[in-house]
């Protein structure tokens, strides 16, 4: 007895536990949904990071409260405080040890484009040594600002092309 | 960077012949969670033991002092904020009562309370920090959070009184930014209520607990007169015995008129400076509580300081006099007179000074700034010699030291 | 306000210049000041720390007078005394104004270290018996000395320290974009016209580059 397929969802005793999907949805919803940063906890922005981090704001609703700090097990290095010249150059090394995929983000007005301190020590965007991906501004940004970041994020990853990355020689 | 570290020599033989043991360069920093920002310590260590330390300071060296030498005295304010972010109102009150001593210019009373009152918020508020960022280092996640939760109280009362969470540039050279909005006295007078007894609770995590005690007692001893001979000031100082405190030695913005106790331990090692903190905070609950029940009316800025205050902002916008006075005040900045000051204040971390050379008009022509963090941290290296590596965590997260004060 | 003409530290003042006519009044507006010569430095502070309980370093800095003045460069003291609660100031001019050198006082007190490497890295004033006399908030091989007064405040443009970080993202220190600011007025000048919040220098902005000279 043949009968029309009236289900608009995914029915299990149908499917069967399969689900069928596109290989770019379901990596970017993993990489999203457990994006751990790498706090480059610099000056005051490094404060706000913290507080993001503590109970009230709470970055771990995103999947992101495990700061550890080491590059090695991080996706996301999250800028927070001014870069001096004398700490690009270990900014950068950070960067490098960092395994693909992985993300920056320039927090606060210092990491941006040099903020308020526009003198001989300090680098005037991390832009300038490392490629950015999302942008905030704010002296510091309110934790709201910087879980706002992390959702952009998360939208900008979910557009990326990962499989074919992922699959391609 | 590779070519820091010189590589120990394995053919080295001391006086009796034998092989030096070999010792094994450590770099700790610029980027690690325990060192509180970015301090860089390279160590050599024979095992597990440190045979000699060697901080490396600079890493967030922002040009302050060059950057005051091109801004008007009330454009440098938010610089100060940056110093010790931890205590943004502390330092601005410094500041601006530094500026004020080089034009002789007295606050009315009631500023000072208002600036006392903050200070001593800024003071519960980068303890606080300490205390969870050294419960944290030492491994005791929850303290961290019990610390971060009454320390968003605080900044909601930050943020109620100046707009900012902190980095608050609240004070101006001869007064404030703007009066105490209605109800805040009260906010205040609710958070010193309900404060005491979380504090007391995070304590009782820590004090008396076998594993916060193994850490500490005993760890990172420093003598009365090292001390004195490095330099060392506020709660670091104050635990190794040495009884200073600018507050009540020297007092400034109306402090004498306040009742509080000076915690001075006698050990100092890092549990001394834990106990020193945890009291300082109750201290500043019972100064506040009386600033507020003394709190003064009045105008909440120095009268006539023509070429020092902006005017009020409905006369700047309808009367011309002030339309001028407010244009030039803005563009040249608050004129001093030419002279020289160095003003201390009894900041949470330790004493912070301010030396202005000023040869007149708006802009200084040197401004220095004394850091407490420097001066702490220049003991390092005599501190962390002979200590376990693990220690070394303890020593650090004990100074409670901020680098945007140390490296300026 | 605390009494900066408190009669103790008045008369620990007054003593000291009696005793050591070398030592002359410096103007101050708050607390007692003297200029003395730089040989003298070590002789002085160890007297000021020993017989008149000036135990305590508050502050060591300098001063660059800028290309013209003579002492260029002034090392600027500050002392406490613990049992006093009172400063002094001693003032001393470095005698050569090109390069700079004024005896050491970490003898005295192990803090002047750090201060007085902080005052070589900013100043390029050499302290003769520091024992590690570096650079300390710029990274050694730093070619300049800041705080100079004809430094610009942007910078100028110098190798990365780490050349492998530098040869890979292919930046360097380049000066910051002051677009012409900072916008203030000059010290001192109290001329309306001049007084404009118009750029220091209105030769480039971010988009023209400054034209070398």
């Amino acid at each position: 007895m043949v009968s029309a397929n009236t289900d608009l969802t995914y029915n299990s005793k149908i499917e069967g536990d399969v689900i069928v999907s596109r290989a770019d949805a379901v990596i970017n919803w993993i990489r999203t949904n457990s994006m751990w940063p790498m706090p480059m906890g610099l000056a005051c922005c490094a404060i706000e990071l913290m507080a993001v981090a503590a109970s009230r704001f709470d970055i771990a609703r995103f999947g992101a409260e495990v700061m550890r700090f080491s590059p090695r097990q991080s996706d996301v290095m999250i800028v927070s405080g001014t870069v001096t010249y004398k700490m690009a150059t270990a900014v950068r090394r950070i960067y490098d040890q960092m395994a693909a995929p992985k993300w920056v983000i320039a927090m606060g007005a210092c990491a941006s484009t040099g903020g308020m301190y526009r003198s001989y020590a300090v680098l005037q965007g991390v832009d300038r040594i490392l490629p950015v991906d999302v942008y905030v501004s704010g002296c510091p940004p309110r934790p709201e600002a910087l879980l706002d970041a992390v959702i952009r994020l998360q939208e900008k990853v979910k557009r990326e092309p990962s499989a074919r990355r992922l699959f391609s020689a | 960077m590779a070519t820091d570290f010189t590589f120990p020599d394995s053919a080295a033989r001391n006086a009796a012949g034998e092989a030096e043991p070999e010792k094994m360069s450590l770099s700790m920093g610029p980027s690690h969670p325990s060192t509180h920002g970015v301090l860089r310590l390279q160590m050599e260590l024979d095992g597990e033991i440190v045979t000699k330390a060697d901080p490396v300071v600079g890493y967030l060296h922002r040009g302050d002092e060059k950057i005051a030498e091109n801004m008007t005295y009330n454009q440098f304010v938010p610089y100060t904020d940056r110093l010790d972010y931890l205590a943004p109102l502390a330092n601005n009150m410094a500041y601006a009562i530094a500026v004020e001593r080089l034009a002789k210019l007295e606050v009315p009373p009631r500023c000072q309370a208002i600036r006392v009152i903050t200070a001593e918020l800024a003071r519960i508020s980068s303890h606080l920090m300490g205390l969870g960022a050294y419960a944290i280092d030492v491994g005791a996640w929850t303290v961290f959070l019990y610390t971060f939760g009454e320390r968003e109280k605080l900044y909601r009362l930050f943020e109620e009184l100046t707009g900012a969470r902190f980095t608050t540039s609240y004070t101006r050279i001869g007064g404030l930014a703007r009066d105490v909005p209605d109800g805040w006295l009260k906010h205040v007078a609710q958070f010193c209520e309900q404060f005491p007894p979380i504090l007391e609770e995070s304590m009782k995590l820590l004090t008396r607990n076998k594993i916060f005690m193994d850490r500490t007692v005993g760890i990172g001893v420093i003598s009365s007169e090292d001390a004195i001979a490095y330099g060392l000031t506020g709660p670091n100082a104050r635990g190794s015995g040495v009884p200073l405190d600018l507050r009540r030695d020297r007092p400034y913005s109306g402090y004498e008129q306040y009742e509080f106790d000076v915690p001075v331990a006698t050990g100092g090692d890092c549990y001394d400076r834990y106990l020193v903190r945890g009291e300082e905070m109750r201290q500043a609950v019972r100064i506040i509580r009386q600033a507020v029940a003394k709190f003064p009316d009045g105008p909440w800025f120095a009268a006539d300081a023509k070429r020092i205050f902006a005017p009020p902002k409905d006369k700047v916008l309808t009367s011309m006099e002030e339309l001028i006075q407010n244009f030039m005040l803005v563009t040249e900045g608050p004129q001093m007179p030419a002279g020289e000051v160095y003003f201390e204040a009894e900041n949470p971390k330790g004493v912070l000074g301010f030396y202005i050379v000023s040869k007149g008009g708006g802009v200084p022509w040197r401004l220095k700034i004394r850091s407490p963090s420097f001066c702490n941290l220049s003991i390092l290296p005599k501190v962390c010699v002979g200590a376990l590596l693990a220690d070394i965590v303890a020593i650090l997260g004990s100074f409670d030291f901020v680098m945007g004060e140390c490296d300026r | 306000m605390p009494s900066d003409d408190n009669p103790r530290s008045e008369s620990a003042a007054t003593a000291f210049k009696a005793r050591f006519p070398q030592a002359v009044d410096r103007p101050s507006l708050d607390h007692p000041a003297v200029d003395i010569p730089a040989a003298d430095v070590p002789a002085l502070l160890k007297f000021l720390k020993e017989e008149s309980g000036f135990d305590m370093l508050a502050d060591l800095t300098a001063v660059d007078w800028a290309a013209g003045a003579s002492p260029r460069f002034t090392v600027v003291y500050h002392l406490y005394s613990t049992a006093r609660h009172d400063y002094i100031r001693l003032a001393a001019g470095c005698p050569d104004d090109s390069a700079p050198v004024m005896p050491s006082v970490t003898s005295l007190w192990p803090g002047a270290n750090w201060h007085e490497r902080e005052v070589f890295d900013m100043f390029g004033i050499r302290f003769e018996g520091h024992p590690d006399l570096r650079r300390i908030l710029m990274w050694e091989g730093y070619p300049y000395h800041p705080l100079r007064k004809e430094f610009p405040l942007a910078g100028i443009e110098t190798p990365l320290p780490d050349l492998e970080v530098a040869a890979e993202t292919g930046a360097g220190l380049k000066p910051a974009p002051m677009m012409g600011g900072p916008f203030v007025a000059s010290t001192g000048q109290i001329n309306l016209t001049e007084a404009e919040p118009g750029a220091k220098d209105e030769s480039w902005t971010e988009r023209h580059e400054k034209p070398k000279p």
